[in-house]
């Protein structure tokens, strides 16, 4: 625990620095208009750094054994995190600047195959029952935002081929 | 004079298509709450780019109802399940938990459904009468005094919220800092970009909500390795009768929760404390004080009577100030903004029909809304039998779909999943999220208010004290700010052992 505190308020001061950086930038003092861009920002990251210095203080006289996360704790979690950053990258690809580096598939296909593999590898339910669902909950999802509210989602090959 | 508009409203709220819509509301809004890792407030989130086609009254009737369900919703889970679904819903599970192991479930159901229309009728009868005459003295502030509330609202999660302090204010200037990324409106000029195209659109407080509450959620969720093991509804007509032939006694209960509910709950993170406050209050005034823990109906009355008298006076200050006092408050002012309204005081005078069919819609909601979880109980508890691996990846195609219908842009896919880690990490290290998002929210109107104020006074900070009214608020504000450093001293003072720091 003591280690997880340490780490949260030192990237937060980190972040306090960033944003203190970019603020002299802008400038922080009173333009011809009243206060610059940077005015606010500044003093919202001095207030932050300051804090995370004393949480830091807190942190190093507490005398925590208890671990952020067991080992036990972190496999389910990332038995989640892992195949939805998977959902997401399928979804959209991965596109770097300019060039794309894996097209995507689209919403649909993307969350069928996360659906599926969910349930049969993490959960071991039946291959009927991951087919009817995996299936079932793209094509409910295709109807109720794309038809009955109009709200397109990103698709993929499998929709243009289908002329969608 | 006010029961033209109030006439008006019901005009507006029990059209059929805003009944159906109340309906449709509460029966997802029930589901949402059911579900772990969805909650009011990320389930508001989701739905909201459904409503954009929607006329804007509709829209938030749609919405609030989804609240009022998802509030009914958590109580289902805290009973039957031994799982609050939201966080003041965990008094509930004191006392409601064990009455549902004793076969008792569906007294304690019904117990808990009532009072929620209890506190939530109390708190919108107030809000009926109180609204117009806060929203007329608003409609007089000036920047300086928008600042001082919101700098009220803010202190008040860090004196009052509980919880490390430090953590409170960490949380909320970084919701500030992502608030300020992005184009400036003021000067055009682009902050803590770095030249990525990508952050120019800024963080939207809707993705944050899905992320924080959703994703992290789950992750925390699945991290205390979930077993559902259900207590039997034993949901019967009769049963239900028979338990308002009691209620009545607890009289005191409900009125002192109501009070207390819409005391804690118009200020920002109230209904949780207000719940644990009715509950102590109760347990303390009760004659069969021994009992409480054990299965006392009346230890469900008094958390979830306080918990919707609070859940419902947050829409107060969104209404009449534009200031949302709970994140489900916060997502529904975004869909307001969303959908070309400007919330504030003018909202009372300029769009009389929206704000009027709301208040109304909150008393038919509610009337619709008990009458719906106590038909459906068995129904709503059956959803949680579905298996976990079923569940969790549904969720997650949920939240992205509705992260990613925000905007139709995928980044903001990637910034749900990083909110997500990001929520994981604050709940496990005591982080408090509400003010994050709150700030998240505010953030802009907040730097505009500051700015107009600093212009109208050429840079004074002093206009913050010399005007009356933004004054005391101020003052009231510092004090709370200073509240964690005066708590201490105070208690030596009356001998007292400050309670050591939980490790």
């Amino acid at each position: 625990m003591r280690v997880a505190d340490l780490v949260t308020a030192a990237a937060f001061i980190l972040l306090g620095a960033v944003v203190i950086a970019d603020a002299l930038r802008l400038g922080v003092g009173w333009g011809s208009d009243g206060p610059k861009s940077g005015f606010f920002p500044f003093w919202l990251a001095v207030f932050m750094v300051a804090a995370s210095a004393l949480i830091v203080l807190q942190a190093v006289r507490e005398r925590s054994r208890r671990p952020f996360v067991t080992r036990e704790q972190l496999r389910p979690v990332l038995a989640v995190l892992l195949p939805a950053t998977g959902l997401v990258v399928l979804t959209g690809g991965i596109t770097i600047g300019e060039t794309r580096l894996l097209p995507g598939l689209g919403l649909y296909v993307a969350s069928a195959l996360y659906l599926a593999f969910y349930m049969r590898w993490v959960g071991h339910h039946a291959w009927l029952t991951t087919a009817l669902l995996s299936l079932g909950i793209p094509l409910a999802t295709f109807i109720i935002f794309e038809r009955w509210f109009l709200v397109p989602m990103p698709k993929g090959p499998l929709e243009a081929w289908l002329g969608f | 004079m006010g029961f033209e508009n109030l006439f008006l409203g019901f005009s507006i709220a029990i059209t059929p298509f805003n009944l159906f819509v109340a309906v449709m509301g509460i029966l997802l809004g029930t589901i949402i709450g059911v579900l772990p890792g969805l909650g009011g407030a990320n389930g508001v989130a989701i739905l909201l780019p459904l409503t954009f086609t929607m006329p804007p009254t509709s829209a938030i009737i749609l919405l609030t109802s989804l609240y009022w369900g998802a509030l009914f919703g958590g109580a289902i889970t805290s009973i039957l399940f031994n799982i609050p679904g939201e966080p003041w819903s965990v008094a509930t599970t004191f006392d409601g938990y064990p009455l549902a192991r004793q076969g008792k479930g569906g007294q304690a159901l019904t117990a808990a459904f009532t009072s929620s229309f209890v506190g939530a009728l109390f708190s919108i009868v107030l809000i009926t009468l109180f609204a117009p005459l806060l929203a007329e003295i608003a409609l007089k502030f000036g920047p300086p005094e928008f600042f001082a509330i919101q700098l009220l609202t803010f202190s008040s999660f860090v004196g009052l919220g509980g919880g490390n302090p430090l953590k409170s204010l960490v949380s909320i200037l970084f919701g500030f800092i992502l608030a300020a990324v992005g184009l400036d409106i003021v000067t055009g000029q682009l902050r803590m970009t770095f030249g990525v195209t990508e952050l120019m659109k800024g963080f939207d407080f809707i993705i944050a909500v899905i992320g924080l509450f959703g994703i992290g959620e789950i992750l925390l969720s699945v991290e205390e390795g979930l077993s559902f093991q259900g207590a039997a509804t034993g949901m019967k007509l009769t049963v239900v009768l028979d338990t308002w032939k009691i209620l009545p006694r607890y009289w005191r209960t409900f009125v002192r929760g109501s009070f207390i509910g819409f005391w804690m709950g118009f200020k920002p993170g109230g209904a949780t404390p207000a719940s644990f406050m009715s509950y102590a209050f109760a347990k303390r005034f009760s004659p069969r004080a021994e009992n409480f823990g054990k299965g006392e109906l009346e230890g469900v009355v008094a958390p979830e009577t306080a918990a919707h008298a609070a859940g419902v006076a947050a829409m107060l200050p969104m209404l009449t100030l534009g200031i949302p006092g709970s994140p489900t408050a916060a997502v529904m002012l975004g869909g307001l903004i969303i959908w070309g309204l400007q919330p504030g005081p003018m909202l009372f005078v300029e769009k009389p029909d929206f704000v009027w069919g709301l208040i109304a819609s909150m008393y038919t909601g509610n009337i619709l809304g008990v009458l719906i979880v106590l038909a459906f109980v068995p129904f709503f508890a059956a959803i949680l039998r579905i298996p976990f691996a079923i569940l969790t990846p549904l969720i997650v195609v949920v939240c992205a779909v509705g992260s990613y219908a925000v905007h139709n842009s995928m980044i903001d896919v990637w910034y749900m999943l990083i909110f997500g880690v990001i929520g994981y990490v604050f709940k496990k290290l005591d982080y408090p999220l509400a003010p994050l998002v709150l700030a998240l929210v505010l953030g802009d109107l907040a730097e505009n208010a500051l700015r107009q104020s600093l212009i109208m006074s050429q840079g004074s900070l002093a206009i913050f004290f010399t005007r009356p009214i933004a004054g005391a608020i101020t003052g009231v504000a510092l004090l709370f700010f200073a509240l964690p450093l005066l708590t201490p001293g105070w208690r030596r003072l009356r001998g007292a052992r400050a309670p050591s720091p939980r490790a």
